[in-house]
């Protein structure tokens, strides 16, 4: 075991990955001599080189079109889009062909792209370095969508992700770099599954990344007023772990979804609709959800703050549910 | 098709007004940066500080009814364009009566009176809209400029090419102004770009395009001068690349790993104001007391600023959900 930093956990795991295979590199923008805009990436261009850890200019489309095609090419791709908010100047080559080509060629080709980015709010930089957008990417199919909230997850999953024959992109919160963890160094976890962060028999809170801690201190608030709340983190988020899902409801019958996008047509809604269709008779309260408000997301602190989900909101809109 | 006949002259009140203006910011920043060490300001902080004579010289060029798009380092475009130190300020702190409410911050200064449009943080996320707004004014008939400034780094996205080739074919009064300050965040433009001379990609699209010494607010000002020139007389674009530096952080937190502190301070040397007000002293042009004028002026400005800022209101959270649409439907 050793403890380490959110980001300590991805560089460990990148690290790994390229040790273990030398098909597989790191680009994007400022990897390598920046050493990463969260500082993931430091010391890996002395290490490996910068054939290896490429630094790429300022063409989202481009490289991450290139980091497809790479993949097509036989080799693995490690594509880090600096947050989610510049991924929409990749969207076209992640929706239009690292999504579509297995299916468009009959199933000839493949593209074992990983694609890395950071997502989120919670830091003051108003409305164009926010967003959470990995709901969206989680309508794609073709893709899969993963959400490391635990510094576990961080160092693990990368490796399964490689190995993965399709797309993946993994969406890092930003605000959970610098959470420290003790960790088994050469963890490898699995991606298809949510994990019980909690177990609880009166409600369950379902979330994923930046939002797991805070829904984890909503239990512990909830516990403290006699209420044993049941924490499931979905950890992917496409293709989703359903039967956890309805497990966890079969299991307390009561329900709050925490999700950091906007709440209309958010991933919380989805999962909603799957409860409603595979467990609406085991349920003895309406479903609620914690979204973000629906608002550019605003610079002042005070302002980010009511936008954003909060402890406060979980525990609030537990307790409604609860008929408290 | 500039003309080369345009000059500045640089009388006393000139050479007064140019440092006036470069100090103008470079002390309003240094406040900043005194402030956000301090946690007033929060988010992302980049500062402009090296690059002052850029914005100043091209807005002697520009008037009031022209409009300015800019970057996520535009607090002295905000400032030079007429944005108030106080509602820039304020806007930093969050407050409401910053210049947009407290919604922007330091990335999203906007100024509807000043035809200031913002601050984009994202990286070529302003020349598309700079061309719209041109697009505006020739299909209106209005004879303005719009004046867009970006990086370098910018070059290397997509959006920059189809800007200045839109510009370009449909004639668009867009004055492109490229600050090359030779880093996009660590990249240096010879490790992001495959032809590193801006200007002669801008020359591609059929327009207009200079390079001009960034550090020399005189030389900044002459060329955007004569592009603004060539501008109202032809109805084209102008491109006008300014080779600077920025003598600080990408942004406040960064360790600098991918350049040698030798080149910072070299280019230290060259600095504009310093290098200006040099010239202005030795000239006679301007007098020490000038100099001590001008400075106390601008610390007045920036103390009031900080004031105003402090003085300033949160905007009650009930309004959150104001100012995302018209009307709001629920
Ligand atoms: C589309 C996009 N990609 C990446 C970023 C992250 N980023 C912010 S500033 C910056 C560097 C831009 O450099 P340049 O255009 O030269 O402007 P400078 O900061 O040097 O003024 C980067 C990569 C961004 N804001 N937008
Ligand atoms: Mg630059």
């Amino acid at each position: 075991m050793t403890l380490m930093t959110y980001r300590e956990a991805v560089r460990r795991a990148i690290r790994k990955a390229m040790q273990a295979d030398e098909r597989v590199f790191l680009m994007g923008e400022d990897v390598g001599r920046y050493g990463g805009c969260y500082a993931v990436s430091q010391g890996l261009l002395e290490e490996f080189g910068p054939e290896r850890i490429r630094d790429t200019p300022l063409s989202e489309s481009a490289f991450t079109g290139a980091g497809i095609g790479a993949a097509l090419g036989g080799i693995r791709p490690i594509v880090e889009l600096m947050t989610c908010n510049f991924s929409l100047l990749s969207l076209d080559q992640i929706m239009n062909n690292a999504a579509t080509i297995r299916h468009m060629s009959g199933g000839q080709f493949t593209v074992p792209v990983v694609i890395r980015m950071a997502t989120g709010g919670g830091r003051q930089l108003a409305a164009q370095h926010s967003h959470s957008l990995e709901g969206w990417y989680a309508h794609i199919p073709g893709i899969r969508v993963l959400a490391p909230a635990t510094v576990e997850d961080a160092a693990g999953m990368l490796g399964p992700a490689l190995e993965d024959p399709d797309p993946v992109l993994i969406f890092e919160n930003a605000l959970l770099y610098n959470d420290t963890d003790d960790v088994e160094d050469l963890v490898e976890v699995d991606i298809d599954h949510g994990a019980i962060r909690r177990e609880g028999a009166d409600i369950s809170l379902i979330t994923y990344g930046g939002s797991l801690g805070k829904t984890l201190s909503a239990a512990d608030a909830l516990a403290a007023q006699g209420i044993s709340a049941e924490v499931l983190d979905l950890r992917v988020l496409r293709p989703l772990d359903e039967a956890a899902i309805l497990a966890t409801v079969a299991k307390t019958r009561r329900c709050v979804i925490i999700d950091e996008g906007w709440r209309s047509g958010s991933l919380a809604a989805e999962i909603m609709a799957r409860i409603i269709e595979g467990a609406f008779w085991t349920l003895d309260a309406p479903l609620s959800r914690v979204c973000s408000e629906e608002v550019p997301v605003p610079y002042a602190r005070h302002l980010e703050e009511a936008a954003l989900p909060s402890t406060d909101k979980i525990v609030i809109a537990a307790l409604a549910v609860l008929g408290r | 098709m500039s003309d080369p006949a345009i000059k500045v002259r640089l009388t006393r009140k000139h050479c007064r007004t140019l440092l006036h203006q470069m100090l103008r910011v470079r002390r309003f920043e240094e406040k900043c940066a005194e402030l956000y060490t301090q946690e007033k300001i929060r988010g992302f902080l980049h500062l402009y500080i090296g690059e002052e004579a850029v914005a100043t010289g091209v807005m002697q060029a520009l008037g009031p009814e022209d409009a300015v798009v800019a970057t996520y380092r535009e607090h002295g475009h905000a400032l030079l364009k007429g944005v108030s130190a106080e509602a820039i300020m304020a806007e930093m702190y969050g407050k409401q009566e910053g210049c947009s409410r407290g919604r922007g911050g330091s990335m999203h200064l906007f100024d509807a009176e000043t035809r200031f449009y913002g601050g984009n943080a994202i990286v070529a996320g302003g020349l598309p809209i700079a061309v719209g707004l041109a697009l505006a004014d020739k299909l209106s008939g209005r004879k303005r400029v719009t004046a867009c400034f970006f990086g370098e780094g910018a070059a290397a996205e997509g959006e920059f090419h189809e800007s200045l080739n839109l510009a370009a074919l449909w004639r668009l009064p867009v004055l492109f102004v490229c600050e090359n300050n030779l880093y996009a965040m660590g990249t240096a433009l010879d490790l992001s770009e495959s032809e590193t001379d801006i200007a002669a990609k801008a020359a591609c699209y059929r327009m207009g395009a200079k390079t001009v010494d960034g550090m020399d607010v005189v030389a900044v000002e002459v060329a955007a001068r004569r592009a603004v020139a060539s501008l109202h007389e032809t109805g084209a674009p102008q491109f006008l690349e300014c080779r600077t530096y920025r003598f600080r952080a990408h942004s406040m937190y960064d360790p600098q790993l991918y350049r040698a502190k030798e080149e910072v301070e070299q280019w230290k040397e060259r600095g504009p104001i310093r290098r200006f007000q040099e010239w202005a002293l030795a000239s006679g042009e301007l007098h020490p007391e000038d100099v001590q004028e001008i400075e106390e002026e601008v610390a007045r400005e920036v103390a009031e600023a900080v004031a105003f800022a402090e003085a300033g209101t949160f905007e009650p959270a009930e309004h959150l959900l104001q100012h995302v649409g018209a009307e709001r439907r629920t």
